[in-house]
Formats: structure tokens, C-alpha cells, sequence
């Protein structure tokens, strides 16, 4: 090895080690109307059944149903990578006669793991945080309706600066292609129109190849993405089996850039952004909540305490945080968990591992 | 005296009535000539017909009715150039005069922009109610006056097409309350609409359900069971209940597909037919509204809800005190008043002469 090099260009190897072993964690909301089919994309995109066995309630339930939070984790391995999934759905979203208001348990939700990640943060034991924060939020937007309903707007309007948005067209396999031009058309008005900021991609590099460059302009101006979702596979005699949906007067196919956006979508959410996506909400957006939070509690009263007490940590959480509903037994339970799952992980590969040097060990015996 | 006795005429190519053999020509009357009479009056004083449609924007109600009249009754446009929604509901008439092989159809569409728009939708049918109730008590107030119209114009709402989100799942809170309301009121027919969203399967399973949602809520739409008058039409009309809610497909540009010039909405991966069943039940609901059951529509309207609000209005009038402006609504028919509530008032019986002879 040459002595002129110090040898660090081989660090971002060592962090994909890191980050592999680590796996990631990310936390996707969608939300939207009912039969906008937020599901059957969720199980296009990461190629699961996460709704499986799902009910859709009947009329007379919904009359009744008031919004309710619902998460779903899943873990998907693909090339040794390790993704933890946690999926919130809300239903029962726009679903009532009288919809005033129904975003507020949403905002709720989110604030809550913004508190939650903000205590675990400012606590003793900071090893096994969990970061349950809201990464991203895909707002499915009517493809029937003329841009965005007031119902939008004030969801959009009571999110934007919590989470990172990402609006999608649902069941764009209704409309033409001139229609759809003009409806995400409309939807940019609209969005900039009410200042509703959307998760902006950043920006390509300069040093990237054109090939990137003009990939990237193309799914910039694709936004909000136009998306059909499906986990039918429809095989036409003669062609190949596509994923798609098949009608009396042609074949849709899900995966086709041409009939709609979804592989714009699932390049943008998982290969190219998912690490972006997680600093914005870490650097961003969290660190704003935070600020909000620690300025609000910078009462005269409060003040005294705090700054009396600024270096010690345990006093830092006597701070009076806004109320959470958590307990630190649970904290507490939660850790454990965590580290008796890596322990067990860690113990399953020690045995494989003597299991291994066993056979060896009797080959060599063998010969 | 002897009965008139008229030689059938060698020229006459009317369909012979099936009670009457060809060996029997020198008994007929000549009764069947009534129907051309009938006809020929029609054709003279046209018809009218009132439709209304409901339904959240963008739905396609407009180029539905295009489609449906085959002109350009409303002008629909593309998703997003269209006027902003408005913010509370309103309503919005037309009137064209159609016509076709000598006949003339007045035509009155109703359309509801703003329906189901807002965050909160609470009350948004009661101007539609309002609207419907305003035209019967304007024909209510020609019908009594003391020299009437010798055609008193019908602006009532013959049928309304409610249209339905393709959703895939059930109907929603808005609808069945919506529905529970109008369908006492009013002819209601629901349609599933922009349904090229929806594969075969897809729309089988939410008509299902949604047929089910309507049973479960006692929704009456229309053709109604109870106004089956024998059993042909209640063969007809099971057949029409099976498919209810249509699932339907407007389209008012034409493409070229295997040679013909269809209506037709075009996508990169094919193109819908409007008219072709395979496709969407879009001639179903046509076929319902315009060529078979127009004349029943207006029947019901008639014989029906208005005769319903009629006597609403009765017992209100005579109930209330009589100041300024009282009307003694109804002198004739003192046992309708009693009755307290509102009647099914059976069915005027048509002259049929299948029946009569």
C-alpha cells in the first residue's frame, strides 16, 4: 500500500457493513379516502400481503366509524439488506358525512412519536432507541375529483410540516393520458397556491452522468406520480406475465413507465430516496418539533429549572415534556426486548459458526 | 239499432290485435285505430322529461348526460380546467329541445355541482329536496287553480341518477343518507360511476355489496317492487333490479376501433366502448331511462310522489289556519283527507286494450 494514502477512502465500505448488519428501519403512512386503493399499492410496492386479512366494514359500520390509527410491521430481506417496515394506515379517513376535523388523531400520531423519540433522546439509556417516527406519508389524492378537495387541502395544510409528503394519484388507470396531465397540472397549482410544502427531492449532483440527470428531471416533473397498483399477475397468451390489471379492453400493466407511475414511485421511495427521506424527518423536521417543544417549555418558570439544572441529564427529563401517554416500564420492556432479540441473533450465528468448525474439525479427522 | 259496423280497411298495416282472428273482421270496431291517435297527438305536443343528476364532481355526470342524449347538453371539460367547485351546493337547469324520426323530447337536466364536496356534508340534500318539493308545489298550484292550463307545464323531477364512486368497497355514509332521503321523494336510479376503474370481477363484488347496503337501509330505488303492476313487468323489472346499480362509462369523443366509429374514452392500453356491453353496462341505463321506461318514470312521478306530496299539502292546508292566501286545496276528494298518512296511491291503469277485451 502506497504511504502516501491514509487508507479512509474505504469508509463508506465500512458503513455499508454497518448499515447492513443494522438493517433500517423506516415507518410509511398513507392516507387518504376510502377505494383509492392505498392497499393493493402498498403490496405492489414492497411485494407483500401486508392486507391480508384485512375486512373492509360494511355501510352501516362506517356510519359510526371514527378514525382509528392502524400500524402493520413487516420485514423484508432482499440481497442480505434487512428493512423493517411499519406501515400506518388510517381508515375511516374521509369517510364520514361530517368530516370537519378528522385529521387531527393523524397530527396527533405524529407528534406523538416526534415526543416519543425526544424523551427516549433526552433519557439515560440511549442505546436502544427505537425510531418510530413517521418518515413518510403518501397522501393518495382522488383521481375523479378536479385536483385537490377541500378535504386535501386542510390535511394536507395540518401535515405538511411534520412529515414528509408525498402526493400520488390513486387508480390512475382511470383516466386518459391527456386527463391525467391535467390533473397533476392542477394539483402543482393548487399545492403551491396554498403553500403545502411536498417532500422536495434534492437536488442531482453536478458530477452525475446525463443518463441520472434527465431520469431524475423526468420523476421530478411526474410529481404528484400518477399510480395503478396490483398483485395480480396477468398472463396474456403470447406475451410475458406482467403484474397488472386486466379489463375487457386491454391490460393494464403496473410495471410499464408508459401506463403509469409506479415504478417512478418505487425507485423514488426505496432505491434512490429511503435514506433521504429518513435524514429529512431526523434533520428537519424532528429537529423543528424539538425546537418548538424545548422554546415552548423556555417559560419563565420552567427557565429557572432548567438552566439551574443544564448538566445533569437525569434532571432533564423531569422537564414537564407534553404529556405521553407512554410509561418508562414500558421504555424499559421495550429496550429489553431489543437486546434480548440481539442477543439471540447473535448467539444463533456463534452456533452455526461451532457447528461449522465442528464438521470441519471431523473432516480433517476423516483424512 | 245494430252496432256500428266498419269495414276493416285493405290498406290498414296496424299489427291486428291478437283477440281477433282474420275471420272475425267484420266485428271489429276499429278501436286499435285510438293508438295511432294517441300517437300522432304525442308526436304533435312532444315530451318532456326531467332529469336530474347528483354526484360528488368529477364523477362524469355531465358527460354521462351527453352521452346519454347524444348531444352536447352540457359542456363537459378535462379534470382541472373546469370552474372551482363551488362552496355550498347549488343547482343548475337546462333545457334543450331534441328531436328524433318527428319526435320531439323537451329535456330538463338538473346538475348538482358542490354535492359532496365540502369537509363536512352534513344537510347537503336539503336543497335538493327543496328543489324537487318546489316543482311539485308549482304543478300543485296550476292544478288548483280555478281556469287551468290545458297542459300545464312539468317541470317535476321525473328521475334522479345518483351517481356512485367506484370505490370497489360499499357505499358510503353520504350515500345511504342521501339515498334513505331522496328515494321516498323522488324516482332514484344509482349508477356506478367512471367504472372502466373497475374490472368485471371488481364491479360484481361492489354491486353486490352495494345491493345489500340498499336492502340493509330499505332504500327503494327505482324500478320499485311495489309498482310492478303483473307479472311481465315484474319479470322486466327483476331482470333491470339484478344490475342495479349499472356500472357505467361516459364518453362523448369518438375513435375508429376494427373500422366503426365509436364513443369511446382511449388509453394506452386500449380503448372503452361506451355502447359495448363487454365493456360497461352504459346501454343498460340507457335503455332504462330512455327507451323503455321514460313513460314510467313519469307515471310514478305522477301517479306516485307527486300525488304523496299532494297530500302532504293537503293536510297541512287544512290543518292551518285560514288567513291571507288559504286555498281550499282539495274540495273533491274529502277521503284523502282523513287518511293521515301519505298514501301509495295505486296506479292509474293505462288503456291497454290487451287488457280490456
Amino acid at each position: 500500500m502506497d504511504k502516501e494514502y491514509v487508507g479512509f477512502a474505504a469508509l463508506p465500505n465500512q458503513l455499508h457493513r454497518k448499515s447492513v448488519k443494522k438493517g433500517f428501519d423506516f415507518t410509511l403512512m398513507v392516507a387518504g379516502e376510502s377505494g383509492l386503493g392505498k392497499s393493493t399499492l402498498i403490496n405492489s410496492l414492497f411485494l407483500t400481503n401486508l392486507y391480508e386479512d384485512r375486512q373492509v366494514p360494511e355501510a352501516s359500520a362506517r356510519l359510526t366509524q371514527t378514525l382509528t390509527i392502524e400500524r402493520r410491521g413487516v420485514e423484508i430481506e432482499e440481497g442480505g439488506i434487512k428493512v423493517k417496515l411499519t406501515l400506518v394506515d388510517t381508515p375511516g379517513f374521509g369517510d364520514s358525512v361530517d368530516c370537519s376535523d378528522c385529521w387531527l388523531p393523524v397530527v396527533h400520531f405524529i407528534e406523538e412519536q416526534f415526543e416519543q423519540y425526544l424523551r427516549d433522546e433526552s433519557g439515560l439509556n440511549r442505546k436502544n432507541i427505537q425510531d418510530s417516527r413517521v418518515h413518510c406519508c403518501l397522501y393518495f389524492i382522488s383521481p375523479f375529483g378536479r385536483g385537490l378537495r377541500p378535504l386535501d387541502v386542510a390535511f394536507l395544510r395540518a401535515v405538511h410540516e411534520k412529515v414528509n409528503i408525498i402526493p400520488v394519484i390513486g387508480k390512475a388507470d382511470a383516466l386518459m393520458p391527456k386527463e391525467t396531465q391535467a390533473l397533476k397540472q392542477k394539483i402543482r397549482e393548487q399545492l403551491k397556491e396554498e403553500e403545502i410544502n411536498i417532500y422536495q427531492f434534492p437536488e442531482c449532483d453536478s458530477d452525475e452522468d446525463e443518463d441520472f440527470k434527465r431520469q431524475d428531471a423526468e420523476m421530478k416533473g411526474s410529481i404528484p406520480f400518477a399510480v395503478v397498483g396490483s398483485c395480480e399477475v396477468v398472463r396474456d397468451g403470447g406475451t410475458r406475465p406482467v403484474r397488472g390489471r386486466r379489463y375487457s379492453w386491454g391490460t393494464v400493466e403496473v410495471e410499464n413507465p408508459h401506463h403509469c407511475d409506479f415504478l417512478n414511485l418505487r425507485r423514488m421511495l426505496v432505491q434512490t430516496h429511503l435514506q433521504d427521506l429518513k435524514e429529512v424527518t431526523h434533520d428537519l423536521l424532528y429537529e423543528g418539533y424539538r425546537a418548538r417543544c424545548l422554546q415552548s417549555l423556555a417559560r419563565p418558570g420552567a427557565r429557572d429549572r432548567a438552566s439551574r439544572s443544564k448538566l445533569s441529564r437525569q434532571s432533564a427529563t423531569e422537564i414537564p415534556l407534553p404529556m405521553l401517554p407512554l410509561a418508562e416500564t414500558e421504555k424499559l420492556i421495550r429496550e429489553k426486548d431489543e437486546e434480548l432479540r440481539r442477543m439471540q441473533e447473535m448467539l444463533e450465528k456463534m452456533q452455526a459458526q461451532m457447528q461449522q468448525s465442528q464438521a470441519q474439525g471431523e473432516q480433517s479427522d476423516a483424512l | 239499432m245494430e252496432p256500428l259496423r266498419r269495414p276493416l280497411s285493405p290498406c290498414s298495416s296496424r299489427p291486428s290485435s291478437p283477440r281477433s282472428p282474420p275471420c272475425e273482421t267484420s266485428v271489429s270496431v276499429g278501436i286499435e285505430a285510438v293508438l295511432d291517435q294517441l300517437k300522432i297527438k304525442a308526436m304533435k305536443m312532444g315530451f318532456e322529461f326531467n332529469i336530474m343528476v347528483v354526484g360528488q364532481s368529477g364523477l362524469g355526470k355531465s358527460t354521462m348526460v351527453n352521452t346519454l342524449f347524444k348531444s352536447k347538453v352540457w359542456k363537459s371539460s378535462l379534470p382541472g380546467l373546469a370552474t372551482p367547485t363551488p362552496q355550498t351546493l347549488q343547482l343548475h337547469s337546462v333545457t334543450h329541445v331534441i328531436e328524433e324520426k318527428g319526435v320531439k323530447l323537451k329535456l330538463t337536466v338538473t346538475d348538482t355541482p358542490g354535492f359532496g364536496d365540502q369537509i363536512n356534508n352534513d344537510k347537503c340534500w336539503d336543497p335538493i329536496l327543496g328543489y324537487i318539493n318546489e316543482q311539485y308545489e308549482r304543478y300543485l298550484q296550476e292544478e288548483i287553480l280555478i281556469t287551468r292550463q290545458r297542459h300545464i307545464p312539468d317541470t317535476r323531477v321525473h328521475c334522479c341518477v345518483y351517481f356512485v364512486p367506484p370505490t370497489g368497497h360499499c357505499l358510503r355514509p353520504l350515500d345511504i343518507e342521501f339515498l334513505q332521503r331522496l328515494c321516498r321523494t323522488v324516482n332514484v336510479v344509482p349508477v356506478i360511476a367512471r367504472a372502466d376503474s373497475l374490472t368485471i370481477e371488481e364491479r360484481e363484488a361492489f354491486r353486490s355489496r352495494i345491493q345489500e347496503d340498499l336492502r340493509n337501509h330499505c332504500i327503494d330505488v327505482y324500478p320499485q317492487k311495489c309498482f310492478d303492476e303483473d307479472i311481465n313487468d315484474r319479470i322486466l323489472n327483476s331482470k333491470i333490479r339484478e344490475r342495479i346499480p349499472f356500472a357505467v362509462v361516459g364518453a362523448d369523443r369518438e375513435h375508429l376501433v376494427n373500422g366503426r366509429c365509436v364513443l369511446g374514452r382511449k388509453t394506452k392500453w386500449g380503448i372503452v366502448e361506451v355502447e359495448n356491453m363487454a365493456h360497461c353496462e352504459f346501454p343498460l341505463l340507457r335503455d332504462l331511462l330512455i327507451r323503455s321506461h321514460l313513460q314510467d318514470l313519469k307515471d310514478i312521478t305522477h301517479n306516485v310522489h307527486y300525488e304523496n306530496y299532494r297530500v302532504v299539502r293537503l293536510n297541512e292546508s287544512h290543518l292551518l289556519p285560514r288567513g291571507p292566501g288559504w286555498v281550499n286545496l282539495a274540495p273533491a276528494s274529502t277521503q284523502q283527507l282523513t287518511t293521515p298518512a301519505p298514501l301509495k296511491v295505486r296506479r292509474r291503469v293505462q288503456e291497454d286494450p290487451k287488457d280490456e277485451f
